[in-house]
């Protein structure tokens, strides 16, 4: 019978799994014996894209360091549902201190491994986007900058969810928060204003900076098991939706990544030494009504009074990160769904 | 444990909370009816067999689908496959080429010389079919299988019915036709040939337990049309089983055939490999109207048949006909124009639809005949107890596929009447409409279209149309199917719970909830591609 090679394997890469696949090529996450670092019992929200994406980053980083591993958490979500005192939920070496000094803990760690000589232990340092971008962030720019041998995770909800939902400089714009209220003539959190952090990490020429979601499992593995194999700084910035924060369905967490990523509003990509080297295309592209509309975080876009003006500048932002990222190929469905936007 | 420098909890301590009591609805599992399998007149479960045809397992694919139906190489041919029409994949890309597959496999059977083995206890009963076409030889297989003894009477000098008297060989190649027959002959049924049934009575009296009729309908309809004598008016049924009986008629250079079904299309193609240089098809409707198969339609014109669409015959003379023009009315309805043509016609083959030939039953009490059609219950059984009938000779669509399905469906009732219980088949699930799905997971796959043979060089022999998949092309076409609401262990559920509530049991036994974690958020059931998960209220 003939043998020849059969490349279309029903759902490709798409899902977690795929029994069609020899069990090497399969996911991490597909497989019963997975680390599952954060386990059941923790108390995060239903739903919480943080929880799942810790869970993804940090059995695939088990993975890649065959176990070896210290993982430093800053405060927040994270933190506070997988610890709450005498519980822990971690299956993994891991420790907390303080808000804003997770880089600089871990930076600590790996240079006690090395002074031990156990270089052979990897250190992962992950916080919410407050603690990394906002509180934390001298700390980390001074740890990529020292180029320390430590894999920085940011677990972006776009605002300060453990606190109550207060604005981030990883806030979107538009987007309602604690403390960009839904009033005025611009309401919810201005334009023009936040940090891009993975650009920022990228403007420090360390070894390896992406990005990804929880909607893509596949990449995201494939990342964590790049950066882990490269010795100094690392950044890796995980969107991971908040059903309570963002006001989204706790069903719909994986689908609002997802639509973050085929609207251009969350570009995926990944670069080296401050260069990108690729970016995920858009495969179904959609406009970003579809993504806003299911987040009552964005609710005053479209009620009482429908804002045009303001989804406006959101796709024109997404335009310019499809633009900017390359994006759109001759491959994406819907490619022409919508002009290139003016620049913002 | 002694607690240095910091705080240390201990390793996944927090399973002591059960985060399930949060739930107040929860994930369940389903099966769900996929459109294609509800759409089979077979009854095939087609989700099913494709899954296990994804990972090369031909022979399992194959027994699974052999359970509901006998012929797959046949179907693969004949079947005009309502289950690709209905296909969710149709709303992503196209319709899974569900009917290649099968072909595929029944071909794949054929050429490993798989055989079924009949694994029942004999029951003791003997069931008489009356015909040999796919209703009766579907009944004799399903009737073998459960245990009974199984005689049928043919009247013709060969099996197969209107799938070797009928359908002409460059569609169903006799070795495929009589590979699929000879299975079942070798499962120990009794074929007796050359052997009509004038009178059933008389058959009754034999001492069979139960009867099935399947004689089909084999009379073609005749309308009036004013002729000249030497006019040369044939019919077409038994124009195809001169054909197959190797004494192709004479049709002359110049052929017309007036009727718009298969029949008409087949007898057409038929002329044109027999050397007609034309080969005419008049019929009064238009070809959206026409009852014949649309691929057959365009295979057709393809080899140069002509059709001429909104005409009527209105009379026939040694080499010619006239032909008056029809057009549509308001209410879409054919209405005569009185504009006439002449067309050139050697012969004329009338294929105007088939009756059947009910004498066996004249003096059977109780049968009830509607419309020349007989009538039977939802259990396949006639007005008289013991005596089923199905196929073309009971109201129905008529094709060997629903053919197939009543000979199943009368076996398994025969089979519960015989015991004195009652039949009952499986609980109808809801189907599975694309709206369901979560088509995002499946990789963008357009069908793998069977190769044909080219137009203008088929049209000379009678060598088979349509060729059937290589083996990694069908595996590709299996593997488009989205398993409609029916679980085919992509992990997705087992992946994307941010809980971990989700346990996966191994290779064929699924998943399974584990209520003390689940939050009951959702995730799963809205990112399960094939729609396999619903959410259900918490009982308070
Ligand atoms: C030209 C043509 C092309 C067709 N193409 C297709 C197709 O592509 N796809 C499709 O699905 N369907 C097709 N059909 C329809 C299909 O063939 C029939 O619907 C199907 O064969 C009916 O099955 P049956 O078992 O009811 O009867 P039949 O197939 O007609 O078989 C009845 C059998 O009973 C025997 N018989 C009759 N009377 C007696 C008696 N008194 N005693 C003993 N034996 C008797 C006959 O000799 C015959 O063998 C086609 C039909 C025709 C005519
Ligand atoms: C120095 C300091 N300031 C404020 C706090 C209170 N605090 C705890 S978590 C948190 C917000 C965390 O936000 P983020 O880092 O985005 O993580 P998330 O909870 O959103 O995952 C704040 C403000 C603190 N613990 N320490
Ligand atoms: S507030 Fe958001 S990030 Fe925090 S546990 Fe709930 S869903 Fe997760
Ligand atoms: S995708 Fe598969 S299960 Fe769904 S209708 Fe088509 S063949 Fe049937
Ligand atoms: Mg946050």
């Amino acid at each position: 019978m003939a043998t020849a090679p059969v490349k279309f394997y029903q759902v490709g890469s798409f899902a977690v799994g795929n029994r069609l696949l020899p069990p090497e090529q399969r996911s991490i996450q597909s497989d019963a014996e997975r680390t599952n670092a954060l386990t059941s019992g923790h108390r995060a929200c239903q739903g919480c894209g943080e929880a799942l994406g810790a869970r993804y980053a940090l059995d695939a980083a088990m993975r890649a360091t065959d176990g070896k591993m210290i993982a430093v958490n800053a405060t927040g979500c994270l933190e506070v549902f997988s610890t709450p005192y005498p519980e822990s939920s971690w299956r993994i070496a891991w420790l907390h201190s303080l808000f804003g000094n997770a880089p600089a803990v871990a930076t600590g760690v790996a240079a006690a491994l090395k002074a031990q000589g156990r270089t052979d232990i990897r250190v992962v340092a992950q916080g919410g986007d407050g603690a990394t971008v906002d509180i934390g962030f001298g700390a980390l720019s001074g740890m990529f900058e020292r180029n320390d041998d430590v894999l920085y995770i940011c677990y972006d909800n776009e605002a300060y969810m453990n606190t109550g939902v207060q604005r981030s400089g990883a806030t979107p714009p538009a987007a309602r928060t604690a403390t960009t209220q839904a009033v005025g003539p611009n309401p919810g959190n201005v334009f023009g204003q936040g940090k891009n952090l993975p650009r920022i990490a990228m403007a420090h020429e360390i070894p390896y900076v992406a990005t990804a979601t929880v909607a893509d499992l596949r990449d995201l593995e494939a990342k964590v098991a790049r950066a882990m194999e490269f010795r100094g700084a690392r950044y890796l910035h995980l969107l991971v939706p908040c059903p309570l924060g963002w006001g989204s369905a706790s069903c719909d967490t994986v689908r609002i990544a997802r639509l973050a990523t085929q609207s251009g509003l969350f570009p995926v990509f990944e670069a080296e030494r401050g260069e990108l080297v690729s970016s995920t295309p858009i495969r179904q592209r959609v406009g970003v009504e579809d993504y806003l509309k299911l987040q009552s975080r964005y609710g005053h876009l479209f009620s009482p009074k429908r804002r045009e003006d303001v989804i406006d500048h959101l796709q024109a932002n997404a335009n310019r990160n499809i633009w900017r990222y390359n994006l759109v190929n001759a491959d994406t469905k819907n490619a022409d769904l919508l002009e290139p936007g003016t620049l913002s | 444990m002694k607690k240095p420098f910091a705080i240390t909890l201990e390793v996944e301590s927090s399973l002591a909370n059960h985060t399930g009591s949060w739930r107040v609805e929860r994930p369940q599992y389903v099966n769900l009816m996929p459109p294609c399998n509800n759409a089979c007149p077979a009854g095939e479960n087609i989700q099913n067999w494709l899954y296990v045809a994804e990972d090369g397992s031909y022979e399992a694919a194959w027994r699974a689908l052999i359970v509901e139906n006998p012929f797959p190489a046949i179907m693969g041919r004949v079947c005009y496959h309502p289950c690709q029409t209905a296909c969710n994949r149709a709303q992503l890309d196209e319709a899974v080429g569900i009917n290649s597959v099968e072909r595929f496999l029944g071909d794949h059977a054929i050429e490993k010389g798989w055989s079924i083995p009949v694994t029942a206890q004999p029951t003791g009963f003997h069931v008489l079919i009356i015909g040999s076409g796919p209703a009766g030889l579907s009944a004799a297989y399903h009737l073998r299988r459960l245990g009974h003894e199984v005689t049928v009477r043919e009247a013709a000098n060969a099996l197969g019915g209107m799938m070797r008297w009928g359908i002409p060989k460059y569609r169903l190649p006799r070795e495929v036709l009589d590979a699929e027959i000879k299975r079942i002959a070798d499962m120990g049924v009794k074929f007796e040939l050359n052997t009509r049934v004038d009178n059933l009575e008389s058959a009754l009296k034999e001492g069979f337990n139960a009867i099935f009729l399947a004689v089909g309908a084999h009379i073609g309809k005749r309308a009036y049309i004013p002729a000249g004598e030497a006019a040369h008016i044939l019919d077409a049924i038994n124009v195809l089983h001169d054909v197959e009986d190797g004494q192709a008629p004479m049709l002359g250079r110049k052929v017309v055939v007036y009727g718009g079904g298969n029949t008409a299309i087949d007898v057409a193609r038929t002329a044109k490999r027999l050397g007609a240089e034309e080969s005419i098809i008049v019929y009064r409707r238009t070809r959206e109207k026409a009852p014949a198969n649309d691929t057959e339609i365009k295979e057709a014109l393809e080899e140069g048949v002509l059709i001429k669409w909104l005409s009527t015959i209105k009379h026939a003379d040694a080499g010619v006909l006239k032909v008056e023009k029809m057009a549509l009315d308001e209410k879409g309805f054919p209405q005569p124009t009185g504009e006439y043509e002449d067309l050139e016609a050697d012969s004329l083959v009338l294929a105007l639809g088939q009756e059947s030939d009910l004498s066996l039953l004249k003096d059977v009490p109780d049968l009830e005949v509607e419309d020349g059609v007989v009538k039977v219950n939802s259990m396949m059984m006639t007005g008289h107890a013991g005596i089923f009938a199905g196929g073309d000779m009971v109201p129905a669509e008529r094709t060997v596929t629903t053919g197939v399905g009543h000979g199943k469906k009368a076996a398994r009732n025969i089979d519960a009447w015989l015991r004195s219980i009652e039949y009952v088949g499986h609980d109808k699930h809801d189907i599975v409409e694309f709206k369901d799905l979560n088509p995002w997971y499946y990789s963008d796959a357009p069908r793998t279209v069977r190769p044909r043979l080219e137009g203008a060089r088929r049209a000379s022999t009678f060598d088979e149309v349509v060729q059937g998949l290589d083996e990694s092309t069908a595996l590709f076409e299996a593997r488009r199917c989205m398993s409609c609401g029916n679980c085919f262990e992509c992990d997705n559920c087992f992946g994307v719970c941010p809980d971990n509530a989700v346990i996966k049991l191994g290779t064929g036994l699924g998943f399974e909830i584990n209520l003390d974690y689940c939050k009951g958020c959702g995730i799963c059931v809205n990112e399960c591609p094939s729609g396999s998960i619903v959410m259900i209220p918490e009982k308070s």
